[in-house]
């Protein structure tokens, strides 16, 4: 007999931990994979909601987003590779030349 | 019913000329160019005297209804032409002589570069003056009166190389503009009074009303005036006109003396109705006239270039006509009109003749003996002279008596200070205009003895035209040609018989000129007074007054010519009043020119237009860089900034969304 | 007893967060994901989401956390240096996730009423419910999704490639 709101707010809670670690890890796969928990977090509220107004879709969009989720992982990390393989460090401080 | 005189016409062939002229005449051959220009004047005037034939047969006034061009509202302006009495003068002169001075132009002009532009200019002012002629309502008389300012500006400046004659050009379009202000502030009062610029419905409004006087209609008459002394080179407007003379001598004859100048009488003639209602601008308009008269004729007096002394004369004379419209005269100012084109522009074109004769000389002091050697210049320009000094049977001994006659027996209070003070003028203008004849043709020939003493060059400098200056100094003084004297023989012959138009009834004639107007100006306020023997014995006056002149001439520059240098000596502050023009144009140069110009450079230029406007238009980019600058630091190309930015994007989302839709927010 | 179960593994969840949030080292960040990821899986399942909950620990533990792993052993990623940072994040970052969280806290404390219990019996969704509505509703996205993963593997296939 778990309230659901206690789903939700350990989704928020993990969701601004994942935005916590965005914002001060340095390292690029350190960054990239605080995105997934912050992914993992909201598909936690979706099955909550899923559960509460008993309709699938909530499920359905959970598992949507796990393929794309997937998929942008596979790109970005091969993407990260291009990089350390220019830049020789996976220091996102020094990945700055779009600056204007 | 008249069939349709094709009024149109007037104006618009002299038009096509100045297309033609314009936009191909500098490929043309000159003959080709003077071909154009001449049949475009002719025309015209071949138009006036067929109409002028059937005159008696037209119902007055005529009305060409040609097309419509502001209707807004309660308000309408039409392109309207018209013909009556005034009308009809007034064409005959200008086509009349603008056709004669532009035939001597083909001579004149003939060594020019600029000739195809000179004739194109002047078909142009045939046009604008035509119009302004020939228009029903003063809308379109607004339009020719602006458009002939325009043409005088064109064509004073012809020769634009030469610094002098640019700004002179300017200075007449600018002292024009401040008249034509006055123009229409009156044009304004003229709507808001009577909700319309129709010449016809405006005078019938003011004859239904016997009991509207003063009041508003003094306000538009005194702003007409201020635009005619403009126009017509009255005080205090009328600084231009001498300078204008940079301007080639046709032009001046024709511009400055017969035509465009006149416009300004003209005006005041064909609104009297509006001024026979205010005694306040009719006096105006005689004081002005009548001090002008006096004033400019002072000044003449000791001019030395031969253009200047006719310039001042011609401010002179139409201080004459001014003087009667002010006493309700008007016929008599359109007669001293039409006489004075005759003689003066033929002085303007003989004093061309000399010019051209000497080489380009216009300094009084150089010529002399010119007599034997250009005869027909000679005695066509002592017609003239005889003429505007009032010598019977002489044009303009009748037309400027009538108007002295007119302006002694008016019942304002100051005719007879105007008519004495038009008297002392006459004689004034007698000794001018004789001095310039003993001076231009009598006695030895100064030009070889000056020509040796001084250095050529500094001399040609003033002088209107001619890079050829120093070949033709070199040729004989020669009488012009045949194409020049022409026209000058005609407009003697008219300056001789033209005043028998209106020989007063005194006099035994049927003044045909004042009975002709009269359907259209009324007769003058003082018809009550007239009385024969009091019109002979101010005529005999008046040529007694001029005899005197005469004179006076013949002994100072004939007789006794050391006299002057004498008497320059003795009344120095006198002379050099009169020679320094009363110092009018520096007056107004410093009172009015200098005081604007530096307002327009330092306030207007440096402080409202570059610093308040450009300022405005340079901070709003300073404004928008400054801020693109600050907003651009977003741009640090740092992920982590990037994701600090969007994780507050996204915090004032939420909320926004979240307490915007508190309201959908229900329970389930 | 699902409130207990609860409890741990939602406590196990915020633990390998914040594991994550102050390691130092990437691959130990990695591994408290996959801690994250797992219990995660079971929170599915007392919400009644089996086939999620498979799908979580097959797909997300066993295959992104796995290529993640590889990747930082790959690159020989070391310990995170301290780099000049960036103001903007801690000055606006923080501000803005503590609101984010704060309200989101505050919304769902203040509709806990309306939102009910979860009763695990409540709503179990079966494998087949799910395929049901996927092949048969959905299956246009459920094509193009596959074409997506197939874009994707190009797609790092050609990024990563060693330059000839």
């Amino acid at each position: 007999m778990v309230p659901i709101y206690y789903y939700l707010i350990l989704s928020a809670i993990l969701f601004s931990i994942g935005v916590g670690a965005f914002l001060i890890k340095r390292n690029i796969i350190t960054i990239f994979m605080s995105i997934e928990l912050m992914l993992n977090a909201v598909n936690l509220s979706f099955v909550a909601f899923a559960h509460h107004w008993h309709q699938v879709s909530g499920q359905i969009f959970v598992f949507f987003v796990m393929v794309v989720a997937a998929a942008e992982a596979a790109v970005g990390l091969a993407i990260i590779i291009a990089i350390f393989r220019t830049r020789s460090t996976l220091n996102v401080d020094s990945v700055d030349l779009m600056k204007l | 019913m008249t069939g349709s005189l094709n009024l149109w016409l007037i104006p618009l062939v002299p038009f096509a000329g100045f297309l033609v002229n314009g936009l191909i005449g500098r490929k043309l051959p000159k003959v080709l160019v003077s071909a154009i220009a001449l049949i475009c004047t002719l025309i015209p005037f071949l138009q006036v005297a067929k109409i002028w034939f059937q005159f008696s047969s037209i119902t007055t006034p005529y009305i060409e209804h040609l097309g419509t061009w502001i209707w807004s509202g309660a308000f309408h302006a039409d392109f309207d032409l018209q013909l009556d009495q005034l009308t009809m003068v007034m064409l005959l002169v200008v086509t009349g002589v603008g056709f004669l001075i532009h035939i001597y132009s083909v001579g004149y002009m003939a060594h020019e570069e600029g000739y195809w532009r000179f004739f194109a200019y002047l078909n142009l002012f045939m046009f604008f003056m035509l119009t302004l002629v020939l228009s029903e309502n003063f809308l379109l008389m607004f339009v020719g009166w602006e458009g002939v300012g325009l043409a005088s500006y064109l064509l004073i400046g012809f020769y634009f190389l030469k610094d002098s004659a640019a700004r002179a050009g300017i200075k007449a379009f600018v002292v024009n503009r401040i008249g034509d202000f006055g123009f229409l502030i009156a044009l304004f009062l003229l709507i808001a009074r009577f909700g319309t610029l129709s010449y016809h419905e405006v005078f019938a409004q003011i004859t239904q009303h016997p009991e509207w006087q003063g009041g508003i209609l003094t306000a538009i008459a005194l702003f007409l005036v201020l635009g005619a002394t403009g126009k017509s080179a009255q005080i205090p407007l009328y600084v231009w006109l001498p300078d204008a003379m940079e301007g080639p001598t046709p032009v001046s004859a024709l511009i400055h003396a017969a035509t465009m100048v006149t416009a300004g009488v003209y005006m005041i003639a064909r609104t009297h109705v509006l001024f026979d209602r205010s005694p306040l601008a009719l006096s105006t308009v005689a004081i002005i006239g009548a001090a002008t008269a006096f004033f400019a004729a002072t000044i003449g007096l000791v001019q030395t270039d031969i253009k200047r002394v006719l310039a001042y004369s011609t401010v002179s004379q139409l201080g004459y006509m001014f003087l009667a419209c002010g006493v309700t005269a008007y016929s008599a100012g359109i007669f001293h009109l039409v006489t004075h084109a005759f003689f003066k522009g033929l002085l303007f074109l003989a004093a061309g003749s000399v010019i051209h004769a000497l080489g380009g000389e216009q300094d009084m002091r150089v010529m002399g003996g010119l007599r034997k050697k250009i005869p027909i210049t000679f005695w066509t320009m002592t017609a003239a002279v005889f003429a505007i000094s009032g010598i019977p049977p002489f044009a303009g001994f009748f037309s400027k008596d009538e108007i002295l006659y007119q302006a002694f027996i008016s019942p304002n209070s100051l005719g007879k200070t105007l008519w004495f003070i038009g008297l002392v003028t006459a004689g004034l203008t007698s000794f001018y205009m004789f001095r310039l004849w003993y001076l231009t043709f009598f006695g030895e020939s100064r030009a070889a003895a000056h020509e040796e003493a001084e250095h050529a060059a500094a001399v040609h400098a003033r002088s209107d035209t001619k890079l050829v200056l120093e070949a033709e100094h070199a040729h004989p003084v020669h009488e012009s040609p045949a194409v020049m004297w022409i026209p000058l023989a005609i407009l003697a012959i008219l300056s001789v018989i033209g005043g028998w138009l209106g020989i007063p009834s005194a006099m035994g004639g049927h003044n045909e000129i004042e009975h002709f107007l009269a359907p259209l100006l009324g007769s003058p306020a003082a018809a009550a007074n007239e009385s024969s023997s009091l019109t002979l014995i101010l005529a005999s006056v008046s040529v007694l007054v001029a005899l005197t002149g005469v004179l006076l001439a013949h002994i100072l520059y004939k007789a006794k010519p050391e006299l002057p240098a004498k008497l320059a000596t003795q009344l120095r502050g006198l002379y050099t009043l009169l020679l320094n023009k009363y110092w009018v144009d520096q007056l107004y140069g410093a009172v009015i020119v200098t005081p604007l110009l530096l307002f327009s450079r330092y306030i207007l230029k440096a402080l409202i237009d570059r610093g308040i406007i450009d300022g405005a238009g340079f901070a709003a980019g300073t404004t928008t860089q400054g801020f693109g600058a600050i907003v651009q630091r977003v741009q640090s190309g740092n992920i982590r900034s990037y994701a600090g930015w969007l994780a507050v994007g996204a915090a004032v989302l939420l909320i926004a969304v979240y307490f915007g839709f508190t309201a959908h927010f229900s329970p389930q | 007893m699902h409130l207990v179960l609860f409890f741990i593994f939602a406590g196990l969840c915020v633990a390998g967060a914040l594991n994550l949030l102050f390691q130092r080292h990437p691959i130990n960040s990695a591994l408290s994901l996959i801690v994250v990821m797992s219990s995660l899986a079971v929170l599915y399942l007392l919400l009644g989401a089996e086939f999620l909950a498979a799908a979580q620990v097959i797909v997300y533990s066993g295959a992104i956390m796995v290529l993640f792993t590889f990747v930082i052993m790959l690159l020989n990623a070391g310990r995170e240096q301290r780099t000049h940072g960036s103001k903007a994040a801690y000055l606006v970052g923080f501000p803005g996730a503590a609101v984010l969280v704060a309200l989101l806290v505050y919304m769902f404390l203040s509709n806990r009423g309306p939102l009910g219990d979860a009763v695990l019996g409540n709503y179990l969704v079966t494998t087949s419910d799910l395929s049901r509505v996927l092949f048969h509703g959905l299956l246009l996205p459920f094509e193009v999704t596959s074409v997506l993963i197939l874009v994707a593997i190009l797609g790092a296939v050609a990024l990563a490639r060693k330059e000839h």
